[in-house]
Parts: structure tokens; sequence; C-alpha cells
């Protein structure tokens, strides 16, 4: 096993390299749950922790390229903030896409 | 409990449309991508099926073109894929009317969306199984289905920017993510994320930005977080 991690992804392996990389993303997905049931309580501020989780992950996922991708794409995503104090997501992709879509049509 | 699961799963299968447009198009972008890089169709086909994640599956394409050892590539999946371990530890808490069965196999479908919609749903009612797998299931089909498509279909689409789909999952996370604004901290915490992402971002480079801001944001909510309770103890 040791070998086969060393040697390179090719033609011939990448199916069981793919297996792999599905396995690596399962056990992600399921691995913070699995240490955290292993707690009866959580303490307040692991609590805390997690009520962040959302918000924190999201807006590193949103953030950087909403500021790198371009004047129209950066006026979309202010125009959608400004949607979202009032609208639902559909209402809020509706916004921004409009702006997209015009945009490029018009060629910003 | 006055609605029946048959209701809770279309309630799911209704929040997740707004983002099929995305899927269909970062599937079929993947498809072609996959092609396009040396993987063959029933390849490129199989990630999609195995896998579930545009992150993970674009590292590893963008890797096995450069002819780097396996474990190399498993380590940035992993690393791309770290911010889910935080996923399963949060949404978890309210997966306790979930059979083992059905908590497992709905971890293999937590993706970013999957999450931030269940942490949504989870803040105005209980998160019911149900609820979960309706957003979810759809979810699956379409991506490996459109996967298909793409590799199949590739080098017919010219111009997909045309249409906004490339800005259509990043507009949708921004909405999930001021859904969340009532929580507590969750202004400052977002801010020092946002802040700490950018600078790696822009100084380190993708995919760290996600887990150092996202880690100081949580580290934030921790310190900020309801310190009347065992203050002596923290002290």
């Amino acid at each position: 096993m040791l070998e086969f991690l060393a040697s390179n992804a090719t033609m011939n392996n990448v199916w069981f390299v793919i297996l792999l990389t599905g396995v690596v993303t399962y056990i992600t997905r399921s691995a913070g749950h699995v240490v955290l049931a292993r707690f009866k309580t959580l303490h307040p501020r692991v609590e805390a922790a997690l009520e962040a989780v959302p918000g924190a992950v999201l807006v590193t996922i949103v953030l950087p390229p909403a500021l790198t991708n371009g004047p129209l794409e950066l006026v979309a995503m202010l125009a959608a903030l400004v949607a979202s104090f009032r609208l639902s997501p559909i209402g809020v992709l509706g916004v921004g896409m409009v702006i997209i879509v015009m945009g490029r049509y018009f060629g910003f | 409990m006055t609605h029946s699961n048959r209701d809770h799963f279309l309630e799911g299968a209704r929040d997740c449309l707004p983002i099929m447009l995305a899927v269909i198009f970062f599937a079929m972008l993947f498809g072609a991508t996959g092609v396009n890089n040396g993987l063959s169709f029933g390849e490129t086909v199989f990630s999609s099926a195995a896998v579930f994640a545009g992150a993970s599956q674009f590292v590893f394409l963008d890797l096995y073109g450069q002819q780097v050892p396996v474990w190399s590539i498993l380590l940035a999946v992993f690393a791309v894929n770290f911010r889910h371990v935080l996923y399963s530890a949060s949404l978890g808490r309210y997966m306790g009317n979930f059979s083992p069965l059905q908590k497992y196999s709905g971890f293999f479908l937590l993706a970013d969306p999957v999450f931030g919609a269940g942490e949504l749903r989870a803040q105005k009612q209980k998160l019911t199984p149900a609820y979960y797998f309706g957003y979810a299931v759809p979810l699956y089909p379409v991506w490996v289905g459109c996967t298909a498509l793409g590799a199949g279909f590739g080098k017919l689409i010219t111009d997909p920017q045309a249409f906004g789909f490339d800005m259509l999952l990043s507009i949708y996370f921004l909405s999930l993510l001021m859904g969340f604004r009532s929580r507590p901290n969750w202004l400052s915490s977002v801010l020092a994320s946002g802040i700490v992402s950018v600078l790696v971002f822009k100084y380190v480079g993708s995919p760290w930005h996600i887990m150092s801001g996202a880690l100081v944001g949580i580290a934030l909510a921790a310190f900020l977080g309801k310190p009347e309770e065992k203050v002596e103890k923290d002290a």
C-alpha cells in the first residue's frame, strides 16, 4: 500500500485513485461528527464555536472571489447582499443573476 | 408533528431548486474538463459518482495531469475538504432523530449547499431525515448525469459564462451566509473570517484561505461565546 501511495497516478491505476479520493472526502464529511459524538455534553465554548461554523466557512468561500473576480461581479454580489436583507434565496439569486447576465451582455 | 415525511421531503426538494442550475453548470464543466485532461468518459463520470464534491474533483484533475504521487493527491483532497470536518461536527448535533444508516449515508451527500441548507432548516425547525434527503438526494443524479453530459458533449459548450452560471453558486452561498445573521457573534466572527481569508487568498493562495479564515472566525466565536458559564474554569 505504501508503495502504491508513493507511486505516480497513471492511466493504469486512476480508477483506484479516484475511489481513494472519494474515501478521503467521505472521511472528512463524517469525521467531525464521529469525534464529537464521543462527548455526552459539549462545553459552552465548543457550542459557540460550532454555532459560528456556517458563517465563518461560507464567508471564506464567498468573499475572496467576490473581491477579485472583477467590477461587474462585485456589483452583483453587493446588490445580492442588500437584497438578502429582504428576499428569499431565490429572490437574491434573481437580483444577482440579472445584473451578471445583463452586464455581460452589454460588455462590462 | 403535523407534517408528514412526504411534506418534509418535498420542502427539501423545493429548497434545493435554486442551486440546480449551478449544479448542472459545474457538473457539465467538470465533465468537459475531465475528458480534456486525460480522463476517459467512464473515469470522469465515476469521479462524480464516487466523490460528489466539486472542489475535490477539480483538485484531483489538476494534479492527475501533473504526474505526482498518489499520496500528494490524497493530501490535497483532504486539505480542500477539511472544512467538511466542521460541517459534520456542527450539523451532527441536529441529527439526533436520524438512524445510524441515515446519518452515515447522509454524510456522503454533505456538500457545501447541503450543509448550509441543513443548518438553516435546523435554525427554524427540527431537521428531519426526510427534509435532509429531500434536499440532498435530487442533487446526486443531476451531478452524475450532467457530468456525463459534459464529458460527452463538452466541446459543444461555447460560452457558458455568458449565462452567468459561474456566479450562481457564489450568490447562493451569500444568501445562505446572510440567513445565519441572527446567530450570536455572527458579525464579528464573519468579519474576522472574511478578513483573514482575503489576506491568505492574496498572499498564500487557494485553498488555504478557507480553513485558515474559518478557524480564526470560529476561534473568535468560542472566545466571545457564553462567558458567564464556567468562567472560573477558563480563566
